[in-house]
Order: structure tokens, then sequence, then C-alpha cells
């Protein structure tokens, strides 16, 4: 019963708006707005097959490697930056400084000093992805309960020990919110690499179906990059119950009191 | 000393009336001659936006192996500067700490600290068995001598069931027990408690304080537990070390000469204990007006020589 329940609020407004779209769509042949029949099938052709190694699989990998290393960038960053006082004061403007650059901005200086190859595409996402790691990171490491603290300290956990078994689990929530919003930049910049000067990937080809008007086409790579947001959703929050599951558990104490 | 009634009220415990020769519990207690940990005229200034802050003046005691003693004071005395300076948590401005003849500069590997604020000095991520076994695992214990200290732990604490579960599904007086335990595990040779029961109603904390009775009879440790409760330090200690107001001296070191068992009905209702908690609370009184016995504002500590 409870799992029929869950799968009907996952279910029901994804199937109520596509209803509201075939209705809409209904008798209509306009070329900008394909019905929702007609887009499936397209889906399939276009993207079942060799375009799935061509561009799709670069595509997806380049984000992977993109949010990986910003994922441990900005959790190494975060752990120094957050644990030395003097390198937070040090680094504060800086910090404020690159987070305010737009990374789209970033692409050409990038193609000119990197070259138009997958390194330029990564350190594109990783230039977007890594800030909210970072920043909340350091967030997280430095509002470790005093407590907490001295307890680890006065039995003798110290150095590598401390990061392991203190900083970094303590540290978990926040960075873990970084990370969900890595996610959805990351996905941003990945096509966004792609549109220029690029010859495969997602964003490259959807550029390409716009501009010699298949629109049908192009409306169906719209679908494939919101379906990997859901899917990236999907496996954070499979990951985020895991780690999180102590926080979640406490907060709700917490509330309750 | 057992034949002649204490008299508590009255002038401070003569020099030699804590002596080691004490005869409460002739046996086993031998070493006690041996002093454990020696606090050698310790003083901790803050530096403030209101100019430095001296939390604690001059504090000198011993605490002989074995021993159970209840620092007590007046709020703001300076209790916890004091707990954070022997723990190795803190400098002293001067003076030092030595615990088994060596001078303290860091947290001693053989001593284990129970905070006050057990909400926070437990590691939510970790199951109730995991906070008891970080320490272990940190100081590289092989597992199964691990797991044996555990059990052994938690059983003594009355915990041995809950040990899957987390810290923060527990109420207040488990969690302490959850911290006891922990710091009974790492087998320490000195336990510090900082005010550990202050955040836990009334009933729990006559049942902690009796397992801390338990635990020190049962394994032996050296226990100085620091508390703003006078009843709470007459029932727990051999001896009563009094602070005086902030800045902190030795206000006096009175010898608890209640019989070794104590039970909370009875002992509590006896007129020795109702003596020396009036004698102390009187101390405490004068304390905050900051009237310090002359001998001790003399530089004449009561530590036996």
């Amino acid at each position: 019963m409870r799992a029929l329940r869950s799968v009907f609020y996952v279910v029901a407004l994804p199937a109520a708006l596509v209803a509201l779209w075939w209705l809409l769509t209904l008798g209509s042949d306009s070329f900008w707005v394909p019905r929702p029949g007609e887009l499936v099938s397209t889906f399939r052709e276009v993207w079942i097959g060799p375009r799935f190694m061509d561009d799709v699989v670069p595509s997806l990998t380049r984000l992977a490697v993109g949010l990986v290393l910003a994922i441990a960038l900005g959790i190494l960053g975060g752990l120094a930056i957050g644990s030395s006082r003097v390198l937070r004061r040090l680094s504060e403007p800086v910090l404020e400084f690159f987070r305010a650059i737009p990374p789209p901005v970033l692409v050409p200086i990038l193609m000119v000093l990197v070259g138009v190859n997958d390194t330029m595409k990564v350190l594109v996402i990783v230039s977007g992805a890594v800030w909210p790691v970072l920043l909340n990171t350091i967030e997280g490491v430095r509002g470790i309960d005093e407590v907490l603290s001295d307890t680890a300290k006065s039995y003798g956990i110290h150095g590598t020990s401390r990061i392991t078994m203190l900083t970094l689990p303590a540290a978990s929530p926040n960075f873990m919110t970084g990370i969900r919003q890595a996610l959805s930049i990351g996905l941003i910049l990945m096509v966004i690499s792609e549109m220029f000067a690029s010859s495969s990937g997602l964003g490259f080809t959807i550029v390409q179906f716009q501009r010699s008007f298949a629109v049908t086409e192009m409306w169906s790579g719209i679908v494939l990059l919101g379906l990997i947001g859901v899917l990236l959703a999907g496996i954070y929050s499979f990951v985020e119950r895991r780690v999180l599951r102590w926080y979640h558990g406490l907060k709700e104490v917490e509330q309750s009191e | 000393m057992s034949e002649t009634t204490p008299s508590p009220t009255g002038q401070p415990a003569a020099p030699g009336a804590a002596a080691p020769s004490a005869p409460t519990a002739p046996t086993a207690r031998e070493e006690r001659q041996e002093v454990l940990l020696s606090v050698r005229g310790v003083r901790k200034i803050y530096p403030s936006a209101a100019g430095p802050v001296e939390a604690v003046r001059d504090l000198t005691f011993d605490v002989r192996r074995g021993e159970l003693a209840c620092i007590v004071g007046p709020s703001g005395a300076g209790k916890t500067t004091l707990l954070k300076i022997i723990a190795g948590l803190l400098e002293p401005t001067s003076g030092q700490v030595i615990l088994e003849g060596e001078p303290v500069s860091g947290p001693p590997r053989t001593m284990a600290v129970v905070f006050q604020e057990y909400g926070r000095s437990l590691f939510p991520w970790l199951t109730v068995r995991g906070n008891v076994e970080l320490p272990l695992k940190n100081a590289r214990v092989p597992a199964a001598e691990r797991a044996r200290r555990i059990d052994e732990a938690l059983e003594a604490v009355g915990l041995a069931h809950a040990h899957r579960r987390y810290p923060w599904q527990l109420s207040g007086g488990m969690q302490q027990r959850v911290a006891i335990a922990r710091a009974v595990a790492y087998e320490p040779h000195i336990l510090l408690m900082d005010e550990p029961f202050a955040a836990v109603d009334a009933q729990t904390r006559a049942d902690l304080e009796d397992l801390v009775r338990d635990i020190w009879h049962r394994l032996g440790v050296t226990v100085l537990f620091v508390t703003h409760d006078i009843d709470e330090s007459v029932y727990l200690g051999e001896r009563v070390i009094i602070l005086s107001s902030s800045p902190t001296v030795v206000q006096e070191d009175v010898h608890i000469d209640l019989p070794d068992e104590r039970s909370q009905l009875e002992t509590r209702s006896t007129k020795q204990f109702a003596d020396l908690r009036h004698h102390i609370y009187e101390q405490i009184q004068l304390a905050k007006a900051g009237i310090v016995p002359a001998q001790i504002a003399a530089g004449v500590t009561q530590k036996e020589v």
C-alpha cells in the first residue's frame, strides 16, 4: 500500500503534465511544438543508436570526471581552509572574487590556454562546480562543535585520524549540500562547454539541431538533459540517505523536542 | 580518624586530616601514598578586550592514586578552566600539572574526560558502540581486545542492550552513560569529570552518582569530579577540594569521613552528611563573599608534605 502510494506521488504530476501537453497539441501540427507521440519516436531514433556512444557517453564521462574533480578539490580545499584561521582569512576575498566569475566567460580563455579538447570542457565544469562544495565544506569544518573537538583531542585523536574520524563526518551535512548544488551547475556547464567549438557531445548536438531547424530532435535533446538531471538527483539522494542517515535522524529528534 | 567524629564545622580540616593513613579502607589502598596528579601553582589569565582576566590565581593540590576527589566551587570559579588545564586542552599562564611524574603538555594517554554537555561530546554519526570504540581504534587496540573492552564497559554502565542505537535516540542520562562507558573502555589511570550530571534530572542524577562510585570501586581508577553541587560532592567524594571565587585559589581541602558504602537514602540522611554539607556550604558562602582562610591567603596550602 505504501509502495503504491509513493509510486503514485512520483508518477502523478509528470503523467498529468504529459496528458495536458497531449490535449493541447491534439490536432495541432505546429512546427515548433511536437506532439508527445512524435517526440517519443524521435527520441528513440535520435538517441538510441550510434549517437548514444558518440555524443551521450563522452558528455556524461566529462561530466562525471568534472564533478569528481570538483568534489574532491572542494572537500580537500575546504578541509585545509576550514581548519586554518590564517588560510581562511587570507582566502576569503579571493574566493569571493573567483566565485563571482560566471564560468561560461572562462570558456574562450580556456580554449586559448588549454585548447579545444576534453580537458578544457572538464575544466569548465570544475571551475563552476567546485565553489558550492568548497564554501560549504569550509563552513562545515569551521562549525565543528567545540565540545566534540575537545573530546577528540582528549582521546588523542589528531592529525589524519582527526580528519577521518571527526572533521569529515562532522562536515558531511555541509559538503553534501554543496555537492547537490554542484550537480546541477555541472550539468549546465557540461552543455555550455560543448556549445563552443566542439564536434561531439550533447550540447553540440542540440545546437546542431537548433541551427538546422530539426525542432523535434532538439526537443528530444532537451528531454534527455532533463532525464540526466533526474538520474543525477536520484543517485544523489541514494547516496545521501546512506551517508547522512544519522543527520536526518538527529534533526528529526531535535525538531520533535 | 574513624573513632573521632569529624568536626567539619569550625576550623578548616587540619593538615593531615586527609592523610593517606586515614583508615577508611585499609586494604588494597596502600599504594595511595603515591601522588598521581599534582597541580602546582597553576594560574590562568585570559586576554580580553577589557584587559586581562585572571580566571585562576594560584592552585596547588595533589590527587593520590585511587582517590575519588571532588572539586566544588561557586559558579564562575574557573572550574572548567582548571579542568581543561589538567586535561591538557588549555595551557596555564604559569605553573604546571604533573601526571604520574610527567608534566602535562597535551591530552595525556592515561586520562579520560567526561564533559557536561553529553549531547555535544558524543559523535552523532556513530552508534553507541562506535562511540565507545573510536578512541580504542585511534589507539590501535587490536579488534578482539577492543570488542572485549567495549562489551565490558557497556555492561558496566548498563547499556549492553543499546549498543546498536545512536546517541541521539537515547535519553540524556543514557547518553551520559555512553560517555562514561567510552571513558572506562579507554582504561585511563585518571577519570576527569566536568559537572557530568548538571544537565540531567534529579532521579537520573542519583543513579549516575551511584554508577560513578560503583565504577570507581570496581576499577580502582582515580576520579577527579568537578561539580557545583555541594551535596553531590559530599556524597561522592572521599575528599572535597573547595575553590574560592575567581580569581581562584583552594579555599579548603575537606576530608569526607563518611563510610565507604554509601546509599542515596541512608548516607544523605546521616548527621555526618549534614554536618559536612553544612561546613562546605558555609565555606562556599565565604568564598563568594571573597573571604579566604588566612593561612591559604598567606600561601600555606594544605597539601601533605
